[in-house]
């Protein structure tokens, strides 16, 4: 064939593209410009199409050539004046020129491709049969339409779905909302052209199905409509199955490529039953009265338009009434108001052919001008790829790392040249990255929006009243984000409904309304999205869940007694938590609300609960804007950066000199520092870390960033904070991601790479938040079988090389970290000065006889026991750590000073009994506190 | 069949090991790292490699090998894995050598500790055992 030579057919390709590129849109000019027509445009879109015949002609492609020449045949006798340039007309070379285009995109197989309907509806035109049906009609005609639809390019396609989706998203909606206001036209009528929509495009791309359920659909609105009987549960039912088909049917054709055999004609045919039942029962009433109910029953003028509108609503409603006239008089002003500047231009030559054949309808030239209406709109939009803007965002991300790396640069050297270029660099490069982050933005309505429909379908499964409410649907989200969410609020609207609000009966016995309302609430608090579920049902039930914490070993029933009730509400987050009595379909296995909270946390977020009983439960969630780029703070630890997330950020405190020495104060071994008054609990970012004290430079600076997790402050000392600077987050390899105390990682400005800390993990870490939850959980199984009373709180101490001791930390006052060069000597005792006493000091390698470790210099840690106004420091190598525990495997020791020995942590420890060491080295000490 | 392959071979501790080439995204020298406090004891640290972020896993360490003498320096054996790229960090890069699928023998059981699951099998060489390691297991990691 003469396809051998690829090079000339890929020109030929082009070039043909090109010329059809302009058509378009000079067609629809034509079309507006109506019998004034420019002749000068006709020419060129004559010209266009006849190269294109031409080359067609030359290279052997009969298919392409056929449909090039009738067309040019049709425009020549545009040009000539012999035709009208009415949408019918346009319509079908538009159509035309689409499967041109078509043609184009597999120009292989384009001989092979069917394009006879737009070849007969050309010959129909140039036969002056101008009411003959536009080619997508004459599609539908053909069975199943296999080879018509190759002629759909994959675009027209996708772009089909995706409307089409939005289409059903939007009936239901209205759906909806016309199940609470059963009266409102305005809703019927954004239905109707929702479903109309729908089934114009099916029809028009040859999916039978689908049109025939809409069209079915759409003559249930049409009835409706026309007053023929009002909307009521049972038809709000249909319509909602009927959507529910059609998105099948659409799901089929996205991911098979046909519509499936799963929804049959049955239900099409079921749904037009269901309207003939409708309508007789209505008859039989008596139509007078549904039509007296429409206020606009008056007879409105017989608009050219309206016959056609009333035609597409309902054949059915023909049918079954004998007056037509009926129909049409009662036909809504606002409906043709809504309809009629479509339908003016686009219908009157059809109209002749439908009031004949009333069955086959063409919907497409409303979608058509439907779509043409909303150009408007749609000019200013693009669909993109959301690889492309992840693409876009790292992108950005990598240039936020050059500019910062750039104006480190930059304050080293002193040009004022470089200086103003780089202050626009870093305007630009801020710009660029606010405008790629709104790119990705989306209003959490999206996904919201399916949310109506959920709670609907739920609250008739619990037999509830449940009304859904949102406020700030507008309030944008990342992409990335909404998509995490999307299933932990799916998951709390249906915990809501099922558990949160009471029946109706229960309701009212309450005083409340027998509906109960959830709402959804977003909005945007300081730089982070606030996301609240609100019920007003009956609340938490927080005797049942203290007891269920109980029954489930979860908790003990001391911890229990000592949460406050917000605490307690907060378990539900607990893994394996469920107090539903019985597991319904819907929630209550007690998966969930554990997944729901690991879920945000992953992204950043925290998820809080207040419930207050008989009033309701609220469940708020924080999360961040954006996961891709965050301001953040950077401090240091051992010469290692780390970056913490400005949102978990407080304030900073820094303790200088004598009060880096005075104001943080211990209890029970744990570092507390008053911040105005108020306990703040310290972490050392360095014992977190494991990272060995600094012993070389006693610090006279103590760096304190107050953090939040969970609602709860805490302080991480730190050895230096840096800056403040915008990092790009970037994932944790596999290999890091169970290391609780990191998020993410970034690379600095220097091009090293830095670990971003996870506040909420380091505080757990440090048993900062929910100390006792996480303990709850982690020791149940051996505290539930075992007595709680053998629990003791010991402070395990290094001393020498391998011996450890512990203590009841009730017996320590206070941890110190003494200088070894301050220890002076007084009545053969080691004693250091301390808060302006003389503190006697007591080591326990020479009381115990431990072997002592070679110790150089630098600090050495000290015990303080203090009773009444005397104290004495314990010398010890190490302070090991702080356990709770039961103490098992003990054996008696008969060496003075010990009590007993046991295992801790595995590791073989002896029980100072503190007072016989005392006593040991200063006999007179517990006397002397006798005798003051 | 495939008789062949093409293995990219490196020293640990006198030993002679080989991953696939075709695994192997690149060879580089030494790099600064960042350190991972609280990370598996045989992740060395994190490499900025051209702005992808990497994590450096010491082999020796990995391997249960006596660590490398102070002051010698590792060379990086990218590899690509399911997560993106990782470091392997081995005392000296070899050459790529080409191996017959004959020469092939499964460890013998006797070899036992970590090298058990991550030493596939030798290749016996002229007068050396060329030793191919599981990259795929390599790089899995058990946080403790």
């Amino acid at each position: 064939m003469s396809f051998e030579d690829a090079e000339l057919l890929k020109e030929f390709v082009v070039e043909s593209q090109e010329h059809l590129a302009d058509v378009e849109n000079q067609l629809l000019t034509l079309e507006s410009q109506g019998d004034a027509m420019d002749v000068g445009l006709v020419n060129k879109v004559f010209r266009a199409v006849h190269s294109i015949k031409g080359a067609a002609g030359f290279m052997g492609l009969e298919t392409l050539g056929g449909l090039a020449h009738r067309s040019e045949e049709v425009l020549n006798k545009l040009r000539n004046k012999e035709l009208r340039p009415t949408s019918l007309v346009i319509n079908t070379l538009l159509r035309a020129a689409d499967q041109l285009k078509a043609l184009l995109d597999q120009i292989e197989a384009s001989n092979e491709m069917d394009v006879t309907p737009h070849i007969v509806a050309l010959e129909a035109i140039l036969a002056g049969e101008e009411a003959v049906s536009t080619p997508e009609v004459s599609a539908n005609a053909t069975p199943e339409n296999t080879k018509y639809e190759i002629g759909i390019s994959s675009e027209a396609l996708r772009e089909f779905l995706i409307e089409s989706f939005d289409n059903l998203e939007q009936a239901e909606r209205d759906l909806l909302a016309l199940e609470r206001h059963p009266g409102a036209d305005d809703l019927l009528n954004s239905v109707f052209r929702s479903i109309h929509t729908i089934k114009g495009s099916a029809g028009f791309l040859g999916y039978l199905k689908a049109e025939k359920l809409t069209h079915a659909a759409e003559s249930v609105l049409g009835s409706i409509r026309s007053g023929n009987f009002p909307f009521d549960e049972s038809v709000g039912e249909r319509l909602f199955t009927t959507i529910d088909a059609v998105r099948r049917i659409l799901h089929s054709i996205e991911s098979e490529g046909h519509e499936g055999s799963e929804v049959t004609g049955e239900l099409a045919t079921q749904i037009e039953d269901f309207l003939q039942e409708k309508l007789s029962q209505t008859t039989a009433k008596g139509k007078k009265k549904g039509r007296s109910t429409r206020k606009s029953a008056s007879t409105s003028k017989p608009d050219a338009a309206e016959p056609t509108i009333e035609a597409s609503l309902s054949v059915e409603a023909r049918r079954a009434q004998p007056d037509p006239e009926v129909t049409v008089s009662s036909a809504k002003p606002t409906i043709a108001q809504v309809t009629a500047p479509k339908m003016e231009t686009a219908q009157p030559p059809e109209a002749a052919p439908k009031a004949s054949s009333p069955t086959r309808l063409s919907p497409a030239p409303t979608s058509s001008s439907n779509s043409s209406a909303e150009s408007s709109a749609s000019d200013s939009t693009i669909r993109v790829d959301v690889a492309l803007l992840d693409k876009l965002m790292t992108r950005v991300g990598e240039l936020v790392l050059a500019r910062n790396q750039i104006l480190q640069f930059n304050s080293t050297i002193d040009d004022s040249a470089l200086h103003s270029a780089m202050q626009r660099l870093n305007l630009i490069t801020t710009e660029l990255q606010e405008g790629v982050m709104k790119t990705r933005m989306q209003p959490i309505g999206t996904v919201w929006s399916k949310f109506p429909r959920l709670v609907r379908d739920l609250a008739t499964m619990c037999e509830k009243q449940v009304r859904i409410e949102m406020e700030g649907k507008e309030t944008e989200l990342d992409k990335t984000i909404i998509e995490a969410i999307k299933d932990p609020l799916t998951h709390l609207v249906r915990n809501t409904v099922d558990h949160g609000i009471e029946r109706p009966e229960v309701r009212a016995q309450n005083g409340k309304p027998t509906e109960g309302c959830l709402t959804l609430r977003a909005y945007h608090e300081g730089g982070q999205v606030n996301i609240e579920i609100c019920d007003d049902g009956a609340g938490l039930n927080l005797g049942r869940i203290k007891a269920k914490a109980v029954e489930k070993g979860l908790m003990t029933l001391e911890q229990v007694a000592r949460m406050a009730d917000r605490d307690v509400g907060n378990l539900i987050f607990l893994p394996g938590f469920s107090t539903a009595e019985k597991v319904s379909n819907v929630s209550g296995r007690g998966v969930g609300m554990d997944v729901v909270k690991t879920n945000i946390e992953k992204i950043g977020g925290t998820v809080d609960l207040q419930s207050k009983p008989g009033l309701g439960t609220t469940i708020k969630i924080k999360i961040p804007l954006t996961l891709a780029i965050i301001p953040a703070l950077i401090i240091t630890s051992d010469s290692d950066r780390y970056a913490i997330p400005q949102v978990n950020l407080m304030e900073l405190v820094r303790l200088e000199g004598e009060e880096s020495r005075t104001s943080i104060e211990w209890i029970q071994g744990a570092p507390v520092y008053r911040l105005r008054g108020r306990l703040l609990p310290l972490v050392y970012l360095r014992n977190e870390l494991g990272i060995p004290k600094d012993e070389s430079k006693t610090s006279e600076i103590v760096n304190i960033v107050v953090l939040r997790a969970d609602d709860r402050q805490f302080g991480l000392v730190v050895d230096n904070i840096n800056d403040s600077e915008e990092i790009v987050v970037k994932p944790l390899s596999k290999q890091l991601k169970n290391v609780s105390v990191y998020s993410g990682t970034t690379i600095m400005g220097d091009g090293r790479v830095a670990l971003i800390l996870d506040v909420m993990g380091l505080a757990q870490s440090a048993h900062v938040v929910t100390g006792t939850k996480e303990r709850a959980v982690s020791d149940s199984n051996d505290r539930a079988t075992t007595n709680n009373s053998n629990m003791q709180t010991l402070l395990v101490l290094g001393v020498g090389p391998n011996r450890r001791f512990a203590l009841p930390i009730a017996q320590v006052t206070r941890l110190e970290k003494l200088a070894m060069d301050k220890v002076e000597r007084a009545d053969h005792q080691e004693v250091v000065q301390y808060r302006g006493e003389i503190l006697p000091l007591i080591r326990l390698t020479d009381t115990l006889g431990v072997e002592p470790s070679n110790h150089s210099g630098g600090l050495m840690d000290v015990v303080v026991y203090s009773e009444d106004d005397r104290s004495v420091g314990l010398v010890v190598d190490q302070i090991v750590d702080i356990v709770e525990t039961e103490l098992i495997n003990t054996r008696p020791t008969q060496r003075v000073g010990l009590t007993q020995s046991a295992v801790i942590n595995g590791h073989v420890t002896d029980l100072l009994d503190l007072p016989a060491v005392i006593r040991m080295v200063d006999p007179s000490f517990f006397q002397t506190t006798l005798n003051a | 069949m495939i008789a062949s392959r093409q293995l990219c071979t490196f020293l640990l501790d006198g030993h002679l090991f080989g991953v696939d080439a075709q695994t192997v995204q690149e060879v580089i020298r030494y790099q600064e790292m960042t350190r991972v406090p609280k990370a598996p004891a045989a992740v060395s640290g994190l490499i900025n490699l051209r702005g992808q972020i990497v994590t450096a896993i010491d082999l020796r360490t990995r391997l249960g090998m006596k660590p490398r003498e102070n002051g010698k320096r590792p060379m990086n054996v990218v590899v690509r894995s399911d997560d993106g790229a990782v470091s392997l960090l081995v005392d000296q890069i070899g050459d790529v050598i080409e191996v017959d699928a004959e020469n092939f023998e499964s460890p013998p059981d006797t070899l036992q500790g970590p090298s058990r699951e991550l030493v596939q099998g030798a290749y016996k060489l002229n007068g050396r055992l060329l030793l191919l390691l599981n990259c795929a297991e390599a790089v899995q990691l058990v946080t403790e």
